[in-house]
């Protein structure tokens, strides 16, 4: 009887190890053919880019009907796309193509986590910004294909700049006007206020650091800029905004996100990227109240520009199908879906035009008109590192616990023993 | 009969838990690939003050989901009436946060604990009591979370208590009365000390779990939430080192510090059972 027993379960096990070898195996069927048909996985983490680029693999599909795209979408939300990327890239399972961004490339191409990109077509390659060919390139070779660029502008609610009779934003505005009209525009009894603090680099604190002359990361990446008194000042101003009631509190914006904030009429000035546009666009309740200019100047006019990249996993079961698709995602058609249906300036040079008039009741010129001054995104070979640095200090002090001037030492210090850890 | 339980057992438990053991003496590499490096893990652990904070809001954490099982027993009592009309569906919906996913319930509560248009907040404006960020405000928002513990272990531990009342001889209740002992000296009296196997297990139980809270934790905590510094729990500094920061060794040494103090735990009080534990 035991030893029946014993048989049984032996042959169980024996039973669900081959299983489950056997479910692994098959997904490596293909594989080693290339012209077989195979499913490619695709992740991105913006599910609002999820249609347009559903259109972009379906034209490449239709061009090369083996190969078809899974797109992944991992929303950013708590950290969560790299965490998972790089968790999967860790067991050797990261998706065949997938979106980096400024901060976290240097990371996976210097531990060789990225296949050099091949067989580009050269017509396309010329195209592309080469501003944004060098920050998905690593020791001369291009990793990443340029997805697309995008500045900040400053989002506003017309109907309340309206009710408080304010003067609509426009290029001669300075950080004065910009705090005289959020503080004018606030009123705490309706609960509503000028403009959002959002705890962000890229759409606030970048942007007015360089704006004051100040600096994020020294020219040659190897020292922290926010000890400098022009860098605490381009921070001060967004903390003195909470302070003065022109922005709601570190608090009420954990719990409901400034963006949404701004789309329900809470909050009448929103600093947003060219990727916001397509949101705003596409709903009914404030598509036709909100408009859009250049950034207030400080010391300087600045924003910072930047751009996504579509690189190919080093361990992809498909290098050769991993790259075509990158290649085609660099491609005139690829830029041109992204650009007529408005959802990002693509990286194409000749295509911006194309974005700025999909959205004729906004004024997306004030996008381009930026590049004239536009100052590249702060990276390293890790910024990933501190940029949580940032996150974890700074958001002590936008909840007033901490002085910014403090927290910006401080976090220049830390900052500074990361850098210095990087090889 | 029971290989299959101990494969499993060893596959998916004991495995782990021996190469959680090991990776904790080892520093890893960005992706992947590791080298010894001794106790380096455990000596900048001891050194971290966040260790400390985040195992005391762990026992905070802990001591309020501990002190909801009470709450447990007496809706277990009130359930246990067969001639109740609806028990079945006051039970179930007592049971309901057990079988809802966690990242669920996280959604809704955030909701409700909003500042500017949460539920919380609106009822308590009908009393003139000023509205909070409960979620996002370091004085409340561990206890805040305690709380949403507290609701979704009260159907749970029903169940164990539901068990537990129903297996106390009717006689010992007929005998009482007899004696004219009222329902309240009954309760006391009979129900309580032959409960207490159950409430022995559910205690064990619920401090094992709430010294490993995270997930609801997580998802109303997040980055850039004042709260999060101040309130984060052993597991989450974990999740933190392992996944966001990518430190595994250093986060396999916590995994290990964790399990050594839930032993403890579990061992004082398996130890003070005789104190107050009644075996029929």
């Amino acid at each position: 009887m035991g030893k029946k027993l014993f048989t049984a379960a032996a042959a169980f096990v024996t039973a669900a190890l081959a299983l489950g070898g056997c479910s692994s195996s098959s997904s490596d069927t293909g594989g080693s053919a290339d012209d077989g048909p195979v499913t490619l996985s695709y992740a991105i983490w913006d599910a609002k880019q999820e249609a347009t680029l559903r259109k972009i693999a379906d034209e490449f599909t239709k061009a090369n009907p083996n190969i078809k795209v899974d797109i992944q979408v991992t929303p950013t939300t708590n950290d969560g796309y790299q965490t998972k990327l790089r968790t999967a890239a860790t067991a050797g399972n990261a998706p065949d193509v997938f979106w980096l961004n400024g901060p976290n490339f240097q990371f996976f191409a210097s531990n060789g986590q990225l296949l050099p990109l091949s067989d580009q077509n050269a017509a396309d390659a010329a195209k592309w910004p080469s501003a944004l060919k060098e920050l998905y390139s690593y020791e001369g070779k291009q990793y990443g294909v340029p997805k697309d660029f995008d500045t900040v502008g400053l989002w506003f609610n017309k109907k309340m700049f309206d009710a408080a009779g304010v003067k609509y934003p426009d290029d001669t505005w300075t950080w004065q006007t910009f705090t005289d009209a959020a503080k004018k525009l606030s009123d705490p009894a309706k609960g509503t206020f000028g403009v959002a603090a959002l705890l962000t680099g890229q759409e606030n604190y970048y942007d007015t650091i360089l704006q004051a002359g100040g600096s994020v990361i020294s020219a040659d990446g190897k020292k922290s800029g926010f000890d400098d008194p022009a860098s605490i000042e381009g921070l001060k101003i967004w903390t003195d905004l909470i302070k003065n009631g022109a922005s709601p509190s570190q608090a009420a914006m954990t719990d409901t996100h400034p963006v949404t904030m701004f789309m329900s009429e809470k909050i009448a000035m929103y600093w947003g990227g060219s990727w916001n546009a397509a949101e705003f666009n596409k709903n009914p309740a404030i598509k036709d109240i909100v408009d859009v200019a250049v950034l207030p100047q400080g010391k300087q006019r600045a924003t910072v520009i930047h751009g996504l990249g579509n690189v190919v996993y080093a361990k992809t079961k498909y290098p050769k199908q991993a790259t075509k698709f990158a290649n085609f995602l660099g491609s005139e058609t690829a830029a041109k879906i992204q650009a007529e249906t408005g959802t990002v300036i693509p990286a194409y040079d000749g295509l911006t035009e194309t974005w700025v008039k999909s959205m004729p009741q906004f004024n997306l010129k004030a996008y381009i008109d930026e590049l004239a001054y536009a100052k590249p995104y702060p990276i390293s070979k890790n910024a990933a590192v501190w940029n949580k640095m940032e996150t974890d200090i700074l958001t002590a002090a936008w909840a007033g616990t901490t002085p910014i001037d403090e927290a910006a030492k401080k976090l220049a210090a830390d900052m500074n023993a990361a850098l210095a850890k990087e090889k | 009969m029971i290989a299959p339980l101990v494969t499993g057992l060893a596959v998916f438990y004991l495995w782990p838990v021996f190469q959680t053991g090991y990776y904790s003496f080892t520093t890893w590499g960005p992706f992947g690939g590791s080298e010894f490096t001794g106790l380096a893990n455990y000596v900048a652990l001891f050194e971290d003050d966040e260790l400390l904070r985040a195992v005391k809001n762990t026992l905070v954490y802990s001591a309020i989901v501990v002190a909801g099982i009470p709450l447990a027993i007496v809706v277990a009592a009130l359930l246990n009436q067969r001639n109740l009309r609806g028990v079945g569906v006051y039970r179930a919906l007592y049971f309901l946060p057990v079988v809802t996913m966690p990242a669920a319930i996280a959604m809704v509560w955030k909701w409700l604990y909003n500042g500017d248009h949460g539920l919380i907040n609106h009822v308590l404006s009908f009393v003139g009591i000023p509205g909070q960020n409960w979620a996002s405000d370091s004085r409340f928002a561990l206890y805040a979370i305690a709380v949403i513990a507290v609701w979704m272990t009260v159907g749970y531990n029903m169940v164990i208590f539901l068990a537990g009342l129903q297996a106390i001889p009717k006689e010992l209740y007929e005998a009482a009365e007899i004696d004219g002992a009222s329902k309240i000296r009954q309760f006391r009296s009979i129900t309580l000390p032959l409960l207490t196997p159950s409430i022995f297990f559910v205690a064990v139980l619920t401090v094992i779990a709430s010294l490993q809270a995270f997930d609801v934790l997580y998802m109303i905590l997040g980055p850039t939430n004042p709260a999060t510094v101040e309130s984060r729990t052993i597991v989450y500094l974990f999740y933190e080192k392992a996944f966001m920061e990518n430190d595994k060794g250093a986060a396999a040494a916590m995994a290990c510090v964790l399990l050594v103090f839930m032993m403890a735990i579990t061992a004082v009080q398996f130890r003070l059972q005789k104190r107050w534990v009644h075996y029929v």
